[in-house]
Order: structure tokens, then sequence, then C-alpha cells
């Protein structure tokens, strides 16, 4: 996505500040919010100076940070603060947080939109809100300055206060406030040198974490609004079914029960309490339209992907060379299939949201991952002006890019508009595992071929998978068309940084019918699996370790490289094991960044994997909080783990067979392995971290499996039968 | 009328004898900090005490806390001092934070039976609490904190 409203927002910032600020963002309005009222949803901060969208001071010399992206676990409410603490000179003590609204102001460069998705916040916020902060701290200083008579470029700001250098003069900022607002900020502030960056580049602690050890923190699911009403929707078993009739009797004499509406896609029911329209729901009775899905169940997906790679050319996502010439010349050919599932995203939070839509306007409640599509989606859907929407963003319970879609809040917009209260839509686990919009199935076919030496002298790799874009382009106004390419269903796999001189890479786009979406890495969840799998078994073909074969494959200078020989170096590479278990190794850029994992396993005779230790190199540029990446990459390991040694979400006649966390099973504290994340330091551009530290865990940890038995997994999840010593 | 003591206060719900604790406590009590997250016991997201004992409030009825000291992570201190929380900040253990009501709950009902626990008696403890975002490592390096620093 492109940055064509980056130039917006630049004249936006530059006339707010000009104009004094708040008034012209309408964002400085006295009190609270109603939502800050009662439940500390701090959207809109009281402050004294607000000479832009990100910063607020109050004669105190407490700054707020107005943060427009979502904190979903990923750290940005610290990450985005410490930027401006840097530049603008203040102690991390008097910094605090604030969620932004859906506004413009707030566009992420790095997005095209305001959204927080890509790993992208610090990539698309850093230069912004450094340039903000250091056009304040510049305001002043020359504040202060003007008021001791003394040139500006003779004073210094430091801890929150402005120096004269010489008489030792000093000011807070909290008295410079009003002087400041007056001056002019300039377009070009100098920048700090990064050698003087106090908090970018060092473990500074969280902004969040206080409220998240004593269940302050708010979340959607936590919000309550004056006379809301509380609901839950039946939807259809089969995917794409609707309505065709509502007994509604039993459920509307259910005690608490108010409405039964009909939705098209599912019946809501409200009532005065969650457990109340629980009941009602259960009363329910409703038969389904089902649809074409009916006839759809996981054999038929499957085999719908085996005939159109048979049938199909595709498109041809990447050449290099000829394969058919270099298959000729090849000395042994390798050729396997991968497959990998469709996976839920299973946020620890189930989705909810909570909408109050009046006649003329609506303000609506919820963690979200794209505000801004949020107050299109609802005004569009209550029917009024999308400037009278309000968009109230709270913690998100997980976002793994489930919370882009707009599902769960076209459900509360409606009930809300039915009802015309506001009205909190609550998911039950069971709604959303089975009404998610899943990781896509993909079916690989590969092919490659090996010279006498064991270089490789071609790769074939055909993907036959749907194109999430294809559904969730819309969202952003875009349209797939059928010819053309969508890259997040292959990326990982067209642009390999191993040197092979024929290559090809199709895709074979396949509407499975199945709703796919955005899975934390999105393509490189699974193009990681299959590549750095089937470059293992290369290696193997070829007699060569996977580790010395994929470096005599890279440049030596490559940041692939880098991270591979520092997660070898750092896990023991080549050291012995006991018997039973394996070492295996894999590497993938995504984001911008660059992970190598180096994960030990060992195997019972009963074919039960455990991962005993995983060792994470990443390469993520220039890093703003090193804790936070760490953890980053921490969980990102979970994740990967939980779905390479469990997740499944299979499709029988058109139901998602999958239902809570019993079936549908994520790594648990006994299963952990111990996580060791080592950083580059490096100056490069900014790369992602949320994502990154995800693709690489399955493809280690199936490579250490094959160290420890010979048996190459090629299926996910693994399968513990097939591992089973007979 | 039922009366239920949560956090050493009296509270009263005129709901269904059989509803789970979990519901009153969230809807009725205003007591958010527990959270739902499955429904069926097996995440421990929803994670409170019950006279001491770590219990799955989604699945706990009012009728099974009637006479008995219910505790939320709102009542686990009055200023976030408890050990547990003091080292789950030192560890920055935290990421979505959705689940780590349940996980402080569930950690500090061990620690007050089994004050040194090893890694064998946190696993135990702590395999019903699911993390979505993977904070698992730091859980068990904030309960060791703690540990050490005498956390009950
Ligand atoms: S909500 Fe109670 S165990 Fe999951
Ligand atoms: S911190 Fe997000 S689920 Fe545990």
């Amino acid at each position: 996505m492109k940055t064509k409203q980056e130039l917006d927002r630049r004249s936006f910032l530059k006339a707010s500040i000009v104009a004094g600020g708040a008034l012209v963002l309408g964002l400085n309005i006295p009190g609270v919010s109603r939502a800050e009222e009662r439940f500390g949803v701090t959207s809109e901060p009281a402050a004294d100076f607000s000479p832009n969208a990100f910063i607020k001071i109050a004669k105190d010399g407490k700054v707020t940070v107005v943060v427009g992206q979502s904190e979903m676990g990923q750290g940005v409410m610290t990450s985005l603060p410490m930027i401006v603490a840097d530049e603008l000179e203040v102690d991390w003590a008097n910094v605090s947080f604030a969620h932004g609204p859906a506004d413009k102001a707030f566009f992420n460069p790095a997005m095209g939109m305001q959204g927080t998705g890509g790993s992208s916040s610090v990539k698309g916020f850093f230069a912004p809100l450094r340039k903000a902060a250091a056009q304040v701290r510049e305001m002043l200083i020359s504040a202060a300055a003007a008021s001791w008579n003394v040139p500006a470029d003779t004073c210094i700001a430091e801890n929150g206060r402005v120096i004269h250098t010489a008489t030792k003069r000093s000011a807070a900022y909290g008295e410079l406030l009003e002087a400041a607002a007056k001056i002019t900020p300039a377009d070009k502030p100098k920048l700090k040198d990064p050698k003087d960056f106090k908090y970018i580049g060092k473990a500074v602690k969280r902004l969040d974490s206080p409220s998240k050890v004593n269940g302050s923190a708010t979340f959607g699911i936590d919000v309550k609004v004056p006379g809301m009403l509380y609901a839950i929707i039946l939807r259809s078993p089969v995917i794409g079914g609707t309505v065709k009739s509502i007994d509604d009797t039993a459920a509307k004499a259910v005690k608490g029960v108010t409405h039964v509406v009909s939705l098209g896609y599912g019946v809501g029911v409200i009532a005065d309490s969650f457990v109340a329209a629980r009941k009602g729901r259960s009363a329910l009775k409703v038969t389904w339209e089902e649809g074409p899905m009916a006839a759809v169940s996981s054999e038929t997906i499957m085999k719908s992907f085996v005939d159109a790679e048979a049938s199909k050319k595709g498109l041809e996502a990447k050449k290099i060379g000829d394969v058919a010439a270099g298959r000729s010349k090849a000395a042994k050919v390798l050729d396997a299939v991968y497959y990998a599932p469709f996976l839920a995203h299973a946020t620890m939070e189930p989705m909810n949201f909570t909408a109050d839509v009046r006649s003329d306007s609506a303000e609506v409640w919820g963690g979200v991952q794209a505000q801004m599509l949020v107050q299109g989606t609802v005004a569009k859907t209550a029917g009024v002006p999308v400037e009278k929407v309000k968009v109230n963003t709270t913690m998100l319970g997980g976002g793994f890019g489930r919370r882009f879609e707009m599902d769960y809040v076209i459900d509360a917009t409606l009930l809300s508009k039915a009802a015309g209260k506001p009205v909190k839509v609550v998911w039950t686990r069971e709604d959303d595992m089975q009404n998610d919009v899943y990781r896509p199935a993909v079916y690989n076919k590969l092919s490659a071929g090996i010279d006498a030496a064991g270089k490789p002298v071609f790769w074939h790799h055909r993907l036959a998978t749907d194109a999430i874009m294809a559904r969730a382009g819309k969202a952003f106004g875009f349209n797939l068309k059928d010819d053309q390419l969508d890259s997040s269903s292959f990326e990982g796999a067209h642009e390999l940084e191993y040197k092979i001189p024929n290559f090809q890479c199709d895709w074979i786009r396949v509407d499975t019918g199945i709703p796919v979406g955005f899975w934390r890495s999105v393509g490189s969840s699974h193009t990681a699996f299959s590549v750095e799998c089937f470059m293992d078994e290369l290696a193997a073909l070829a007699g060569k370790d996977p580790l010395e074969y994929r470096l005599s494959l890279l440049e030596e200078n490559s940041r692939h490289a880098g991270v591979l020989r520092l997660a070898a170096e750092k896990a023991g590479w080549g050291k012995k094991l006991p018997p039973g278990s394996g070492r295996g190794i894999a590497v993938a850029e995504s984001f911008g960044s660059y992970v190598a994992q180096v994960a030990e396993v060992s195997v019972g005779s009963d074919g039960k994997v455990k991962v005993d230790r995983v060792v994470c190199a990443a390469d993520c540029g220039q890093i703003v909080n090193p804790d936070t990446v760490a953890a980053q990459m921490e969980g990102s390991v979970v994740y990967g783990l939980s779905a390479a040694l469990y997740g499944e979400i299979t499709i029988k006649n058109g139901r998602v067979v999958q239902t809570n966390f019993n079936n549908y099973k994520p790594l648990r504290m006994n299963e952990m392995p111990k996580v060791e994340v080592h950083l580059v330091t490096s100056s490069a551009p900014h790369g992602g971290v949320g994502e990154p530290g995800t693709p690489p865990i399955a493809p280690a940890v199936v490579n250490a499996i094959f160290a420890a038995t010979g048996k190459r997994v090629r299926s996910l999840p693994i399968r513990t039968d097939e591992l089973k010593k007979s | 009328m039922t009366k239920i003591s949560v956090n050493k206060k009296v509270f009263e719900t005129d709901s269904d004898p059989s509803t789970p604790m979990l519901w009153v406590l969230r809807d009725e009590f205003g007591l958010t900090g527990t959270k739902f997250g499955c429904g069926i016991a097996q995440c421990g997201s929803c994670t409170i005490h019950v006279d001491g004992e770590a219990r799955r409030s989604c699945v706990t009825p009012i009728s099974a806390v009637v006479g008995k000291e219910v505790t939320t992570i709102e009542g686990l201190s009055p200023d976030s001092s408890h050990p547990l929380q003091k080292a789950w900040i030192a560890e920055d253990a935290p990421q979505c934070g959705y689940c780590q009501s349940g996980q402080i709950m569930a950690a500090a009902a061990m620690l007050k039976k089994t004050p040194k626990p090893t890694d064998a008696d946190i696993d135990q403890a702590m395999n019903g609490i699911i993390c979505r975002c993977g904070t698992y490592n730091r859980v068990r390096a904030a309960i060791k904190l703690a540990a050490m620093n005498g956390g009950k």
C-alpha cells in the first residue's frame, strides 16, 4: 500500500500547529468523553498545550502522547511515546499515552490509512513523530529564549526544562506553554543526533503494564455505556448461509430478552444481560438457506487444489531462466507436495463491539485495527454522516490481523440501530472460532534439481490457494481482477534470496469459498514452511549440512546470512545432541525484517514432539525498544508453534468443525521451549517486529524433526502418528 | 436476592443461582478485570479465588460461592503491590494483557500453597491458563521473581 495520503497528513499537521492546534483538530474538547467518564478510555486527554495531534503538555509538565495506532500487545503504546520523549527531551516518568480517535491526523504513512498491521507502526511513525516532537521542543526553546531575551541557539532542552547554558537559567516546559503556543513551528526542525538518544534503542519499561496487572485496562468487552443492552448473534452453521425462517417465541419468553432481530446472515438476540441473551439464543429456532457451501468439505477443497494445480497454468509470480532446461541438466531431481491448513486467529479476547447509533450520529467502542475503516463502515451501515461517527479505540485482546475485519463492527451497528439503544455484541468463543476469516490453506507443488556438485540448477514452486485480497481488498477500495497477482498469497515464495539460476513461482488461484484473511505474517506464515523445508530437503539430497548449504547459496554479507550465522552460533549448531533429538534451522524475511531460528526438538517413540529450545536471531533494522522486540519474537514463536503442532481448521458440509480451545489447541505453559532472542544492532531502515518472528518456527521445527528421526513432515500440523517408531 | 462477598465487600444479585460468576462479576458488579475467553473451563482467563483456591468463574455458579470469600484481580492488592504484580511489571510480562488477570490469579493461588515453586510446580499450576500472545516464559520468570521476593 502506497502513501498517497502522506502529503495530506503533512499539511494537516502544519496547519494545525500554526493555528495553535487543538481547536482545529477538535481534539482538545474540555472535559471527558463518555467512555472516559465510565471506564477511563482516555481518548481525549485534557491538556493545556496541544501543538499537534500527537503531543499534549499539561501545566505540570506531564506529557501525553496520543497514539492513533492500536495496542494489541506489540507495545506500540510504549514505542511511539519513546520516540516523542526522546526528541522532546522529557523524562519517561512524566510520559503517558492515550488512544487517538479516528482522524486523518493519525494516518499511518507506511500503510496509507489509519491502521495497525503489516508490522508497520514504527516504520510509519518514526520520522513524523520525531519531527513533531522536535518542532515542539524548538517552540518551547524559542519561547524561553524570547522571555530571557537571549538567542534560541544558546539554550538547550533537557528533562522537561529549557536551560540557558551560559547563565544556567531554566524554565519548566509547563511554564512556557502559553508563549510556545504563539510560535510558528519550524518546517525543518533540527533532529537529535542518534548517538544522543536517551530512550530509542533502550529497553524502556512498557507504559501499559501497570494497567494490565490489576484488571484496570479497558478492552472492548469491558465497555459499558449508560442504557446499554447486550447481544449475541445466532449465525448460519454453514459458511455463507442465510436466514430462511425464524421462530422466536421461546427466545422472547426468556427473561431479560428485549429484541430478536433478523440480520439476514444471522439473528441477533438482544437482552438486558449477556447471560439472558445467551439463553435467548439457545431458545431461538432458525431454519437456514444453507447455500452452495453446504457441499464443501476439507476433502473437496483438497481435491480442488489438486485438480487446479494439475490442470491450470496459473499466474507467473516470478520467472528467472528456464526451469524446464534446468530440469534437463539436473543430476538429481526432487518433487514434493507441501500442505498448510486453514488456521483461525483465536485472539484471546473474542470479537465484540459496542455501538450507540442515534438518528444522525453514532459513537462506537471496541478493539479495532483500522479506525477510519470502522468510521466509514459504521456511517454506511447506520446511515449517518461519516464525520458524525466517533470511534473510541480500546485495548485489543490480541489482533493478529483479525481485528482488521468489519464483521463484528457491522453486527453492533445494525443491532443498535434496530434497538434504538447502545448495544454491545459479544461473540462466544465458538462464534469466534467458526466465523473467522482464516489463514488460507495452501497446496504447494515443489520441484528442484541439483547438479553433480550439489548446487541447485532449478527450483519450481507452484502454490494453489485462495486470494486474500479478493475479499479483504474491497475494504480498501481494491478490486482484485482474475488475472491479477495477489502477493499476499505467495509472498516469501517468489523472491528467494538463494542463488538459483532457473527459477519459477506460479500462483494458481483457487476460490474455495472459505473466507480468508490476514493472519500474523500473512503469506510468509506458510511460504517459509514450504520453502525452508524444501531447501532442507535439497541440502540432504546434496549431502550437505543444512546451514552450510544455505550459506553457500547466499551472498556472504546478506542479512539472511547474517541472522543464520548468528542463530547457529548462539545455538551451538553442530554440537552433539542426545539420540531422538535434533536441531533444525530456517530463515525468512518478512515486513523488512530478517529472522533465523534454530529449534531443538526431541521426538518420543510415541511420536510426540517436544520443542526444547528455540534460538532466534533477528535483524529488524533500527530498533526502538529491544525488549518489546524480544517479547514479540518470543510471542511469535509461540503463535507459530501452536499452529505447527496443533493448528488446523477443517470443514465438513460447509461447517467449521473446530469450536473452542479443546479442539483448536494452543501451546500451553508446560509445553514451552526455552526461547532465546538475539538482536542484530543495525541502523538500517526499520523493519517490522510483530510478525516476522512467526514464519521461521514451523520449518525450523520440522527440519529438526528430520534431524532427529529422518522423517520429513510435509503437511501441517505435525502429526504424532506419522512420527511414531514402528 | 443473593449476597456475595467479593474482595471483602458484600454485593447483591437477583440473578438465577445457576448464573456463572464470571458474568455476575463483569456485568453486574462492574469488576471487568476477570475475563471471558472460552466459557468452558479451557483457558483460565476467568480465574478467581474462592476461599483462596483458584476457580474458573465461567463454570462457577453463584450458588457455589455463597458464604465464601471471592477474590478477583481487583482485590488481589489495593494498589498493585502484590509481589506478583510487581514482578509482572518488572518482567514486562503482559502483551495484549487479556489473559494476565487469569495468569496472576492462578499464580497467586499457587504461591500461597507453594511459596518456592519448581518449574514442574509452575507447569502444573499454570498450564490451564492460555496466553495467545505467548508470554509464558516471562510469566514463569515473574513467578520466580515474586517467589524470590517472598511473595504470597
Ligand atoms: S472463560 Fe473460563 S476458563 Fe475460559
Ligand atoms: S497477553 Fe495476550 S493473551 Fe496473554
